[in-house]
């Protein structure tokens, strides 16, 4: 079988199993609504407050979201063996990984790129930063389910890893959230922010290429 | 590999087994305690006493001798670990395993103690303990960066493989490190720029400068000898059944 039709045979697995538990599938998106809820009810529901915070609520409630979403990327397939049989495959393990983390992102970013703006809307996001905060879903959602998934391969073979990997993967998420929340932070105000839609493009470009070979090293000794 | 000459393979196939390793930080350490305390002196008395006091800052801009080489130390052991990460992946290499771990709560030291002075010199100087600057929040990162190895190495019970877990995490981490040196030049905020720069002249007297660096060659002369002391531990624990340990404690015994 060549490569490319493993690497779709691996995202159309992993999407089917995703449909058949939807119930599991919908958790990280009614998570990132509600920690978006909590934040008005917390600090009060002032409008200029809440315009204000609203690129940095949203990111920092996908950023959480996400995470909550990994621990399932790597850990059901750990459980009953079948990344064992991937890991014995003949195909490089890299490409199969980044199948996974695809079939991840279709899953639990993508959904987070259609309920986003709604919630920036409620927020009171001004409208001229909407296209801004799409663009930098799309560059930006990927790339956390790319990290993540090295902390994933990390913690997956221990047998509480979820707190851990909120140690591990945070840290790295730093950069994402600073270019991110802070081009929505200028479109906002009315600035270009064409260089940081370009770190994030870069930043995604590099983790598509790097990112999948850290995470089949962990997981072949996560797996030993 | 043969590119590399032959005295330069064997030493370090000598020096990379562990009984070797151990008498040799032996036979370093007094030495390197030696060089550290003298460096440590000199930058002392002239930073505190030679060095002219700041005509904007007063006196209270000498904490700069211990922030900033603890500051730069923070940055370097972890580029440290990241290298002996990739070594330790490479050539599986049981000494570089054992340095990247012992750099770990070392480095987390330095960067703690520069965050501590830091705020301690934002008092007088900002008027606040903390801001959410650039700079601080990186290097707060870092911390996490540091917490995040150790944690990680204390959660796997195998010892070899939380050391090819832990070079993993160190290597992938190093991306955060230019970020963390840039933090002051890309973000225009509170934290002053930096002083002491390669390329350009540095914006700081010679006398205050010296000192300075007599400091940061005297912290890297620390950190050797405390990765090598915790080095030393930490084969100890891993090769306990091993002979060259019976043998050296009955020799002692």
């Amino acid at each position: 079988m060549p490569l490319i039709r493993a690497f779709m045979a691996i995202i159309r697995r992993d999407l089917l199993l995703a449909f058949r538990r939807r119930a599991e599938m919908a958790n990280p998106l009614f998570f990132f609504v509600l920690v978006v809820t909590l934040f008005p009810l917390a600090i009060g529901a002032q409008p200029n407050l809440l315009q204000a915070m609203a690129p940095g609520v949203i990111w920092v409630s996908a950023l959480l979201a996400t995470l909550l979403s990994l621990d399932s990327l790597f850990r059901s397939d750990f459980e009953d063996g079948s990344l064992e049989q991937m890991l014995l495959s003949p195909h490089a393990l890299s490409v199969l990984v980044l199948g996974k983390i695809v079939a991840h992102w279709l899953v639990s970013g993508l959904p987070l790129l259609l309920v986003a703006p709604l919630l920036a809307l409620f927020l009171g996001l001004p409208e001229q930063a909407m296209g801004t905060l799409w663009l930098t879903l799309i560059l930006a959602t990927p790339l956390l389910s790319l990290i993540g998934a090295i902390g994933v391969a990390l913690t997956v073979g221990l047998r509480r890893g979820g707190m851990l990997l909120s140690l591990l993967v945070l840290p790295l998420y730093v950069p994402v959230l600073i270019f991110a929340s802070g081009a929505v932070d200028r479109a906002a105000g009315g600035l270009p922010v064409g260089a940081q839609l370009n770190i994030l493009l870069a930043m995604l470009l590099a983790a598509l290429v790097l990112a999948p070979l850290p995470t089949s090293i962990a997981l072949k000794m996560s797996v030993n | 590999m043969s590119w590399i000459p032959a005295p330069v393979s064997r030493f370090f196939h000598r020096t990379s087994s562990p009984p070797h390793f151990y008498a040799l930080a032996d036979r370093f350490i007094p030495w390197l305690t030696a060089v550290f305390l003298l460096l440590l002196g000199a930058g002392l008395y002239g930073g505190l006493y030679l060095a002219p006091t700041d005509y904007q800052q007063g006196d209270s801009y000498r904490i700069i001798y211990i922030h900033v080489p603890a500051a730069w130390m923070s940055l370097f052991v972890y580029v440290m670990m990241a290298i002996m990460g990739g070594i330790a992946l490479v050539w599986r290499m049981k000494l570089a395993e054992v340095m990247l771990i012992s750099s770990a709560p070392i480095g987390a030291g330095f960067t703690f103690v520069a965050l501590v002075t830091g705020s301690l010199w934002g008092k007088p100087m900002w008027g606040t303990w903390w801001v959410w600057d650039a700079r601080l929040t990186s290097e707060l990162i870092l911390l996490f960066l540091y917490l995040g190895v150790i944690s990680l190495y204390g959660a796997i019970e195998d010892k070899r493989s939380a050391a090819r877990a832990v070079s993993i995490l160190a290597l992938v981490g190093v991306v955060n490190i230019p970020i963390i040196h840039y933090s002051v030049e890309w973000w225009n905020t509170l934290h002053q720029p930096a002083t002491v720069s390669k390329l350009d002249k540095p914006s700081i007297h010679i006398t205050m400068l010296v000192p300075l660096l007599l400091m940061a060659i005297a912290f890297k002369f620390y950190y050797l000898i405390a990765v090598l002391q915790a080095a030393k531990l930490e084969l100890l624990k891993r090769e306990t059944s091993s002979q060259w340990v019976k043998n050296m404690l009955e020799k002692q015994a």
